[in-house]
């Protein structure tokens, strides 16, 4: 590898690879995906990829530090992440090259202290440039080492432990369709992370109307758990404003200036909507008040993705939400369509990338795992990546009834799929809400949540609130 | 398990269309929902790669005059990963359209459900132009590797005041053969998606071809009218806007 006049270049067999500048080695060395082949910025042939990630392994990290993929004056994602940077954090592998790094995450000498120490030192750029060296496997391994706690009524993230979101989404915000859905959850143990409602539409009144069943649902039954309706986040704050019960604030964010402008948001209004949060002190066990989505494809979308592949502008929205302090960040990761990732292949090879790259940054990364009918995949496909996911340590993953959502169109995991994985693994719920399904009679000693006859008391008190709801 | 005639969940099922109260084996789901499942992803899979009947569309619509258009994603792989080429007209798909003016075109779209077009694409093409029987309607275009912008090169091409797309919608579990009908006034390649109307969920469980027909009439009138579409054109018919709601924006629809 050498620095070319301009840009980079690699020898290879006597072949020259030149790259032109890093964002356009980035797009070279990533994974293919037809997102990038979309924007016309991948690689042109696969020895062409892997030259660029020679080229890539041998760059050194301080390299990437100085050369911004989308200039400073123009993206206040760029300044958030060039002013945020942690120098003493990064000194430990400022000497070091991208290569290196990923030896160095891999080692066993790095381990989950290390790791956390190193976070604040490593730009989104950084972590989306040594993901494209590793393997599959590697991107499980490290991220298994990482861990992230996050807090609000429960705490996510603990060893052993795999939270589940409960949406149960519906395409009326029928809020008795709702209630049901979220009973059918509850009696499966789901709901520990959040019970997120997706709204269809983002109507004020709408949203408080949901805002305050689900709070009404929780303090019933005294769930350990906090609700969010995933409106916008002006909604959020008009809700916040009118007194509506708000736990978390949701919002979608992406990662450039423009493609958050598309959403809507700037990073202004972030700060506005955690401040409200935060002013109603319903946190319990953490203060933690913030829920953000992603999703690889989402600049390219808005047409603001300034060239960039889009796993390193995925790194980039996480590096947004990792000046929130959120309590919950998931990739949307096969949702956004087979134009950004084609198949079960790129959808699992993305999944692994944007849970490795979260978790690198300091994230409580979750995964909805989840795919479209026009994507060449299918539910085996989540089993797998499921699995994988679980392998890796993931805080929380997405569940919806018969793991079909029924509002958004889309399939993501099931409640059985999530129990699947935590009694198959031993990962338990978040302690606070394991201690409740005991309680409730739904949980037993080791943590599992055997199956309950209808004539169970605890499956009898909650259906009877929902035929009341 | 299987899920026991009684299982306490009948009240909450009746609530909704969500899977819920689905029964246990061990931790997975029984047969039924199981194979359920699977033959409602499977009709979805054969919406978005099958192919519509051109010819019985053609005899459908008939004494309407047709002609068939491509896209320029000619084959389905393409069509799924390039959606700018299902936005543009195939070489020399152009020059086969007359250059009217025309008050309205009508331009039926194989879009990511064949199913959608089979079962309601003549139906609501022929209830829309029963309603405007006052206005000069274009012969009808029916393309294949559609998307929603398709439209444009389409309606531009045949001077067309306002374009009307049928195209089948992304299919859901829950429907497979569900077509929405876009409107555009003034279509010129480069319009944005807020530049127009849409109604959405044509099929059998949700809006008739003829409700649909009603309410397409209605925003063709009013976009002529106040020589506008999108936004900016609401909802005294109920239709919507393609910017409102966020869940339904979705970057990866037709």
């Amino acid at each position: 590898m050498g620095r070319a006049r301009s840009g980079f270049r690699h020898v290879y067999d006597g072949e020259t690879h030149v790259f032109d500048d890093l964002k356009t080695l980035l797009a070279c060395a990533t994974p293919r995906r037809s997102g990038d082949e979309l924007a016309g910025i991948a690689a042109s042939s696969a020895a062409r990829r892997v030259a660029a990630r020679m080229a890539l392994a041998d760059l050194p990290l301080k390299a990437v530090l100085d050369e911004p993929v989308i200039p400073y004056e123009i993206d206040e994602v760029t300044r958030l992440i060039c002013d945020g940077h942690d120098a003493a954090a990064f000194a430990p592998v400022a000497a070091m090259t991208v290569g290196d790094l990923r030896e160095h995450l891999l080692d066993w000498s790095t381990d989950a202290a290390a790791l956390g120490r190193l976070a604040p030192g490593l730009t989104p750029e950084m972590a989306a440039a040594v993901s494209k060296l590793m393997t599959n496997g590697d991107l499980v391994a490290v991220a298994a080492k990482t861990r992230v706690v996050t807090g609000f009524r429960s705490t996510i993230g603990l060893p052993g432990r795999l939270a589940a979101r409960l949406q149960p989404n519906h395409p009326t915000d029928d809020p008795a369709a709702i209630a049901a859905a979220t009973l059918d959850g509850l009696l499966f143990g789901m709901g520990d992370a959040v019970i997120g409602v997706n709204p269809a539409s983002d109507n004020l009144g709408a949203a408080i109307r949901l805002l305050e069943m689900l709070d009404e649902m929780r303090q019933r039954f005294d769930i350990p758990t906090q609700s969010c309706v995933l409106a916008h986040v002006t909604t959020s704050i008009a809700a916040i404003e009118k007194g509506a019960p708000v736990d978390l604030v949701f919002q979608s964010i992406a990662g450039t200036q423009g493609a958050n402008s598309g959403f809507g948001v700037d990073l202004g209004i972030l700060a506005e909507a955690r401040a409200a949060a935060l002013s109603l002190n319903r946190g319990t066990v953490g203060s933690n008040v913030m829920y953000f989505e992603t999703g690889q494809g989402s600049a390219l979308s808005a047409d603001a993705h300034h060239g960039v592949d889009q796993q390193t502008l995925e790194a980039r929205a996480q590096g947004v939400a990792r000046a929130f302090s959120p309590l919950l960040v998931n990739s949307v990761v096969g949702f956004i369509g087979p134009e950004y990732l084609y198949d079960s292949k790129e959808i699992i090879r993305a999944g692994l990338e944007d849970h490795f790259t979260g978790k690198l940054l300091g994230l409580p990364m979750g995964i909805d795992v989840c795919y479209t009918n026009h994507a060449e995949a299918d539910q085996d496909d989540m089993d797998t990546l499921a699995l994988l996911l679980a392998a890796a340590g993931v805080n929380f993953l997405i569940a919806v009834p018969g793991a079909d959502d029924i509002m958004l169109n889309y399939q993501s995991l099931s409640h059985h799929d999530l129990l699947r994985l935590r009694h198959l693994h031993g990962l338990r719920p978040a302690p606070e809400f394991e201690a409740w399904l005991v309680r409730m009679g739904l949980g037993d000693a080791a943590g599992r949540v055997p199956p309950l006859g209808a004539g169970a008391s605890a499956v009898q008190r909650l259906i009877a609130t929902g035929e009341a709801a | 398990m299987t899920v026991p005639v009684d299982d306490g969940f009948a009240a909450l099922r009746r609530m909704t269309r969500a899977r819920i109260g689905l029964g246990r084996a061990g931790d997975a789901l029984p047969n039924a929902p199981l194979l359920a499942f699977q033959m409602a992803h499977a009709k979805a899979r054969d919406a978005v790669h099958g192919a519509v009947d051109l010819d019985r569309l053609t005899a459908d619509l008939a004494p309407h005059p047709v002609i068939r258009v491509e896209s320029a994603a000619l084959d389905r792989a393409t069509y799924l990963r390039r959606p700018d080429l299902g936005r543009r007209l195939a070489a020399g798909a152009a020059e086969r359209l007359p250059a009217g003016p025309f008050d309205v075109a009508v331009v039926i779209g194989d879009g990511l459900s064949a199913a959608a077009v089979d079962a309601h694409g003549a139906t609501t093409a022929l209830a829309l132009i029963a309603r405007l029987g006052d206005l000069t309607i274009a012969p009808i275009v029916v393309a294949s590797g559609a998307r929603v912008a398709l439209g444009d090169p389409i309606g531009a091409a045949l001077g067309a005041e306002v374009v009307v797309m049928l195209i089948g919608e992304r299919p859901g579990l829950s429907a497979a053969d569900s077509l929405g009908a876009y409107l555009t006034f003034q279509p010129v390649p480069g319009r944005r998606d807020s530049e127009r109307n849409c109604v959405s969920n044509i099929h059998g469980h949700g809006l008739s071809p003829a409700a649909a027909a009603d309410k397409l009439a209605w925003l063709v009138r009013e976009a002529r009218r106040l020589g506008l579409s999108g936004v900016e054109l609401k909802e005294d018919s109920p239709s919507e806007a393609l910017t409102a709601p966020s869940a339904t924006a979705l970057p990866g629809g037709a």
